[in-house]
């Protein structure tokens, strides 16, 4: 109990809510940096995804998309926009940039996985009836197509946005702040009361980001398609691995 | 990265393959301890949820509760308790395993068909008999997919476990890669992870269709 006091006085140490390493700082960082990867992610994964989904054209690529996110490890994206960035824009690719590129390349996988595997599942006697009703393939996607997808589309981008706020931290490695600098700074100090502080809020951050689109995922579909409890759809139509 | 320095210098590699191997083996010999000891509890749990299925809802709340904990937080969470040491990391990797080993594992014998699991009673099978020579070989397609997913999975987060002292790929792509700013490391630790969950996971799925032939049609 010694240690847990320990952590409480650690957050309501002046000394933390102030200066560069402030908390309310490293918590801008953390959710400015995460909103703007799952943002862009979106801007690409979506159309890409709904493309793919709606002519059945390039199925390979999501299969591919898939199997990349699977593969590369978190740490891999980021280790590798760390060079990029450096190389594209040449100079040290310290902050932002690199930890930006880093997490949109995370982001972008589960969006166009579900996106196309959404409209895939959607019932063709569906898509014909559509058609007979002289819809025209924008009016087909986006009345018929996208609205009976939802749930399994909003997945995907729950699990994006799940991995993008828990991977954030990483960006401390790369100079991007967030709440991963205070870890980094206690592995580096054997200061295990900051550790912890700072990996509990990491913690309750990607609990919250989940609760939040979970409820989204509730209230934005059409209540006679939502998923029978717990909205495991997602998981009805997985991409085999191959 | 350094001015002028290429981005990607092929003898860095050439010249430093016996750390290469060195950290493959660290890699892999925390990954497979990870994926063991998941699968022995995940297996007891499963055995457990066959004989009480009243017991599956809460080990999968559990079990998905600890699967949400972002992994670098779990990594460093039990560092108070247990240090900077291999348990700690393997209490984080093995906590990601159950989800996925235990739910597969329970699909896999619920999926066995009722007509087939009466047969098996018909001609006399005990219990333990039905388990070993009907149900788990029946389930065995779905748990070996589990275990393709678990073993994927702990191979990235492995990568992770460096920041904790784990050595392993991730040290590459970390402490030399990003902290000396050496692109050539980064690069090379990422294709070597990339590669060994590739292989692993084709070496898992050709072992599946060994043990099974049967169930190849199906899969077609």
């Amino acid at each position: 109990m010694d240690f847990l006091a320990q952590v409480l006085a650690w957050y309501t140490d002046p000394a933390n809510w102030s200066g560069n390493n402030a908390i309310p700082l490293r918590l801008w960082q953390h959710l400015s940096l995460s909103v703007a990867s799952l943002g862009a992610g979106l801007a690409i994964a979506l159309p890409i995804g709904l493309y793919i989904g709606h002519t059945g054209r390039g199925a390979r690529v999501a299969v591919a998309f898939s199997n990349i996110g699977r593969a590369v490890p978190s740490l891999g994206w980021l280790g590798i926009a760390y060079p990029i960035s450096t190389g594209l824009f040449q100079r040290a690719g310290i902050g932002f940039l690199p930890a930006f590129i880093g997490l949109l390349a995370l982001a972008i996988p589960p969006i166009v996985t579900n996106t196309y595997a959404g409209l895939r599942d959607v019932d063709p006697e569906l898509r014909e009836s559509a058609r007979g009703m002289g819809m025209r393939e924008l009016q087909l996607l986006m009345r018929v197509e996208v609205p009976v997808a939802l749930t399994v589309i909003l997945a995907g981008i729950r699990v994006s946005a799940v991995a993008v706020v828990a991977t954030a931290p990483l960006a401390a490695l790369v100079g991007g702040g967030t709440l991963g600098s205070y870890i980094l700074q206690g592995l580096e100090l054997s200061d295990e009361v900051r550790v912890f502080a700072a990996a509990l809020m990491v913690a309750v951050l990607a609990v919250l980001t989940e609760l939040a689109f979970a409820w989204l995922q509730r209230h934005a579909v059409s209540p006679g398609l939502a998923a029978p409890e717990g909205g495991t759809a997602a998981e009805a139509s997985p991409i085999p691995a191959v | 990265m350094i001015e002028g320095q290429p981005f990607f210098q092929l003898d860095w590699v050439l010249d430093h393959l016996d750390t290469l191997a060195q950290r493959i083996g660290e890699h892999l010999l925390v990954t497979v301890i990870a994926v063991v000891v998941g699968f022995v509890i995940s297996f007891a749990l499963a055995l457990l949820v066959r004989r009480y299925p009243r017991l599956y809802p809460p080990i999968l709340a559990v079990s998905g509760v600890l699967y949400a904990i972002p992994s670098i937080a779990l990594f460093v969470l039990f560092i108070p308790i247990t240090g900077l040491s291999l348990l700690t990391a393997e209490i984080a990797l093995v906590s990601y395993t159950l989800v996925i080993l235990v739910r597969n594992i329970v699909t896999g014998l619920r999926g066995v068909p009722a007509e087939v699991i009466e047969a098996a009673r018909g001609m006399g099978y005990t219990d333990g008999q039905r388990l070993w020579r009907i149900e788990l070989p029946i389930a065995l397609p779905i748990i070996v997919a589990g275990v393709r997913i678990a073993t994927v999975t702990t191979i990235g987060l492995v990568t992770i476990a460096t920041l904790i002292g784990m050595g392993g790929l991730g040290y590459l792509v970390v402490n030399i890669g990003v902290r000396q700013r050496f692109p050539t490391a980064t690069i090379t630790g990422v294709v070597i992870v990339v590669l060994l969950s590739t292989i692993v996971d084709v070496g898992l799925q050709a072992f599946q269709r060994r043990l099974t032939p049967w169930a190849k049609a199906r899969e077609a």
